[in-house]
């Protein structure tokens, strides 16, 4: 066991953390920061997906040590009163069913418009094809992303 | 219908009668009067169950049943409010625990909106009525020219106005009204929230990770367990390194769970329990189980049964007619085989439960359950406890799909409460979660029609060869005699082979209905081809066909059928490789209908372009929430036609998404929705909107490229999207 720092959210969080431990771990039994979600352990399905100075990884197979110091976004830590672009996006078009998978695909869609203003459906497939969601809101996550690209545009309102 | 109803009225009271200090406005059929008590602390008014009140006007509608993604905690607090006559956006939702004056507290069976309709309308049009009583009383006028609107009581004559706050107290003292003085909303012309688009009350929650799921509680000294069964269902624990795992870095405890021969109960196994998950679990990779195996059943064994008992004649369950001298008789006899395999639920998020036993004794869960009573239930058997120490709060689900009808993760999880004196959290990995499933059960249908000269269909055989416990269908692998095309078609027989299993099955999704109706909907289209009949007409005309009695409505199945082929265009000209199928069913009170459009490659690779849905489950509560489950289940249908469990040695050979890969959104095809909303009391759309859609693609699929599917998963058949 070792004392890491996480930046996560804007802010440092010391933990201390055996050294494999991953970052899904770390976040959610050390700093009871529950939003990043198990599902498969194996890196498949994105659900525990963090940003990681801007982009998607996978909390449950990255150790916690080797992301110390960079810059962590959690679904938390997006916008805490849910105004992102995505969030709102999100909300319009009620993507969620059981919505265990959706925080996972809302940091996605983040890092997607971040690089891709105006993504096709082909665009968002490549982001999104990482990230089950075992309820089926593909369909909606589609025009949910485009949404939340026209919101960041400075488009409809 | 009606009479069902009734009968769930008359439960829902009894349970809120027997409960002392609880208000409820129930429905007596013996003197046909509502009879009420109110619970009031002179400032928030809790006229029922169901509504509070507070003095800011502001209200909270309770949810009582499991909310896993079907839409229920948004839907029927809707309905409340709509009778209730409040701003959707002045409401709170509260999820309730488990709670016996509550009734059933159950997702399954799509009867969540069915059952809850009448009780909910009676809830918020009797909490409206005192209201409009209670300000009648204020200003001395007659309560008819008092009118509920918007969370105010309005004189329009005196333009007077008061608000549900402020009338809340002088509310709790009226006179509770008889139910047959209640006008109770029931079409949409009626509606002004109901059939609207209303995103799901937690979704903030959701989107700011905020959400506390089963797996997300977190309490404080609270310790995190693994267990270890056995892989080949129903194993026993020889002997395994405890005293190792002990040592491992930050174990608190590891132990040898002796458990029950019930599959679906307390199972035998290895218990750690840690500080972190993650310890626990990197602590099990060092576990060595000596396994007392109890069985091996193979799919390699069950397929080679199924074969030879598809050649005998099987049990007959049921005959109309006379079906073997209708086949001698025909002018065409069609015969097929349909297989479809074991398939899990993979929930999102898996199977938890988090437990903790007070110093008094009482046994507190914190539970994703579909079913808390059931597990309450379960609990109080296996540890020999009584139900009243135990008190369950109901989490959000990571999904349901039936899994969590079953409560094996929470009796494993009060066990391991009652061992450790901290509150525990059982999390399954998803290795346990797809090895320790409740499957749906594969099985073979032999099926063979005859058809007359016009190509009108004569006869129908169903030979189901599925799986039993002695001489017993398992749960989730029984048909019923009844079932369409019964009562359409003159001669008709259902028999029934078993093949023994020991693999423990339950409830999918729909069960039975989304697995037999891709044998019985593709095997139509093939009788329908064979008569030279288009699929669409031939079906319309089967409708109209009377021998006996069908389990369903055949016009409202006829309305989805022409609906879903309108918005199609069905019969229009396709490009190049490209073709339309189409399929309906019933089932849960819903009547659901699509046309799905297919491009397909010769080199096996095919692309779902565009589904168009039909649906009619009377009015619809949420129209989000609706399209919402009919969506989902076309993706769920199309991903799980790709997808099997299978069993060697007693064990499952899948073990995560990495073997059993659900649908991508770059594999999903768009879909559209449109319904018939007629005057019948709405039923539930979590189930009935599935079975249909697998047929409808694989006969799309058939039309595109002439590849009649008739087994699953599709990957087997070479066809890859």
């Amino acid at each position: 066991m070792s004392e890491i720092t996480l930046k996560i959210n804007g802010k440092d969080r010391p933990v201390d953390v055996s050294s494999d431990m991953p970052l899904l771990w770390a976040l959610r039994d050390k700093l009871n920061m529950t939003g990043t979600k198990y599902s498969c352990g194996i890196g498949q399905c994105g659900a525990c997906t963090v940003l990681v100075d801007g982009t998607p990884m996978r909390a449950c197979i990255t150790p916690a040590a080797s992301v110390a110091g960079m810059n962590i976004t959690t679904i938390e830590g997006l916008d805490p009163e849910g105004e992102h672009p995505v969030q709102r996006a999100w909300h319009k078009i009620d993507v969620p069913q059981c919505g265990y998978c959706q925080g996972g695909q809302i940091l996605t869609a983040v890092s997607l418009i971040e690089r891709n203003p105006n993504p096709s459906n082909d665009d968002i497939d490549a982001a999104h094809s990482g990230n089950i969601c075992r309820c089926g809101t593909y369909h909606r996550i589609r025009k949910a992303v485009k949404l939340a690209a026209q919101y960041k545009r400075g488009g409809a309102k | 219908m009606s009479s069902k109803q009734i009968l769930n009225r008359r439960a829902f009271l009894k349970v809120s009668t027997l409960a002392s200090g609880a208000f409820l406005i129930g429905v007596s059929y013996r003197n046909n009067s509502a009879h009420a008590k109110t619970e009031s602390d002179g400032s928030t008014w809790s006229p029922n169950l169901y509504i509070r009140i507070e003095p800011t006007g502001s209200i909270t509608i309770v949810s009582k049943n499991p909310e896993g993604g079907q839409g229920i905690k948004t839907a029927m607090p809707m309905v409340v409010a709509e009778c209730l006559e409040v701003d959707w956006n002045n409401v709170t939702v509260e999820q309730a625990n488990l709670d016996d004056r509550y009734g059933r507290q159950t997702a399954g069976g799509s009867r969540g909106t069915p059952d809850g309709w009448d009780d909910l309308r009676i809830a918020g049009t009797g909490a409206a009525y005192m209201l409009r009583a209670a300000a009648a009383e204020t200003w001395g006028v007659s309560i008819d020219s008092c009118q509920a609107k918007n969370g105010n009581i309005v004189h329009a004559k005196s333009k007077r106005s008061l608000s549900y706050g402020k009338l809340a107290s002088l509310a709790s003292k009226q006179t509770v009204p008889p139910v047959d003085k209640l006008k109770l909303k029931s079409r949409p012309s009626e509606f002004n929230l109901l059939g609207k688009r209303i995103p799901g009350v937690d979704n903030k929650k959701i989107f700011t990770g905020q959400l506390s799921y089963g797996c997300d509680t977190r309490l404080d000294g609270m310790v995190y367990a693994v267990f270890q069964k056995c892989p080949s269902f129903g194993g026993k624990v020889r002997s395994a390194n405890t005293d190792q795992i002990k040592k491992a870095p930050g174990v608190v405890d590891a132990f040898i769970v002796e458990g029950t021969d019930n599959l679906k109960g307390l199972m035998p196994g290895v218990a750690i329990i840690a500080e972190t998950w993650w310890e626990a679990d990197s602590a099990r990779k060092q576990l060595q189980v000596d396994w007392e195996k109890i069985q091996s059943d193979s799919t390699a064994d069950y397929t080679r049964q199924a074969e030879a008992l598809s050649k005998q004649s099987g049990e007959t369950l049921g005959e109309v007619g006379n079906v073997d001298k209708a086949f001698d008789t025909a002018h065409k006899v069609i015969e097929s085989q349909y297989y479809y395999p074991f398939v899990s639920h993979a929930n999102m998020e898996p199977q938890n439960c988090t437990a903790f036993q007070h110093p008094s004794g009482k046994l507190e869960l914190w539970a994703p359950t579909q079913n808390p009573k059931s597990g309450r239930s379960l609990i109080a058997q296996t540890l020999r406890i009584s139900e009243d120490s135990i008190h369950v709060n109901m989490t959000r689900l990571g999904g349901g799909f039936g899994r969590r009808l079953t409560p094996d993760f929470m009796v494993e999880a009060a066990y391991l409460a009652t061992k450790v004196n901290r509150p525990v959290q059982l999390q399954w990995t998803r290795e346990d979660d797809m090895q320790h499933d409740f499957y749906r059960p594969a099985a073979w249908h032999n099926l063979k029609a005859a058809i007359d000269k016009s190509g009108k269909l004569t006869a129908w055989e169903n030979h189901f060869v599925t799986f039993g416990s002695g001489k017993r269908t398992v749960s989730g692998a029984n048909l019923s005699t009844r079932h369409y095309p019964a009562g359409l078609t003159p001669n008709t027989r259902l028999r029934q082979s078993l093949i023994q299993t020991k693999v423990p099955t339950g409830p999918w999704r729909s069960p039975g209905h989304s697995a037999y109706c891709f044998a019985f909907q593709s095997f139509m289209d093939e009788v329908a081809l064979a008569g030279e009949r288009d699929p669409l007409e031939f079906r319309l005309d089967l409708l109209k066909q009377r021998h006996g009695k069908t389990d369903f409505d055949t016009e409202r199945a006829a309305g989805t059928l022409k609906l879903a082929a309108k918005n199609a265009n069905w019969g229009r000209a396709m490009g190049p490789n490209q073709g339309q199928g189409l399929a309906f069913h019933f089932d849960h009170g819903g009547y659901v209908a699509y046309v799905a459009e297919v491009t397909a490659q010769e080199s096996g690779q095919f692309k779902v372009d565009h589904v168009f849905g039909a649906a009619d489950s009377g009015p619809i509560i949420n129209r989000s929430g609706a399209d919402n489950q009919i969506e989902g289940s076309v993706i769920d249908a199309l991903s799980t036609a790709f997808l099997e469990i299978s069993f060697a040695d007693g064990a499952v050979e899948q073990s995560n998404f990495s073997n059993y890969n659900l649908l991508r959104i770059n594999q999903a095809p768009s879909i559209s929705v449109d319904y018939i909303q007629s005057d019948n009391p709405p039923t539930g759309l979590g189930e009935p909107p599935i079975a249909p859609a697998t047929p409808a693609i694989t006969n799309a699929l058939f039309a595109a490229s002439g590849n009649r599917v008739h087994s699953l998963p599709l990957g087997k058949q070479g066809l890859y999207i």
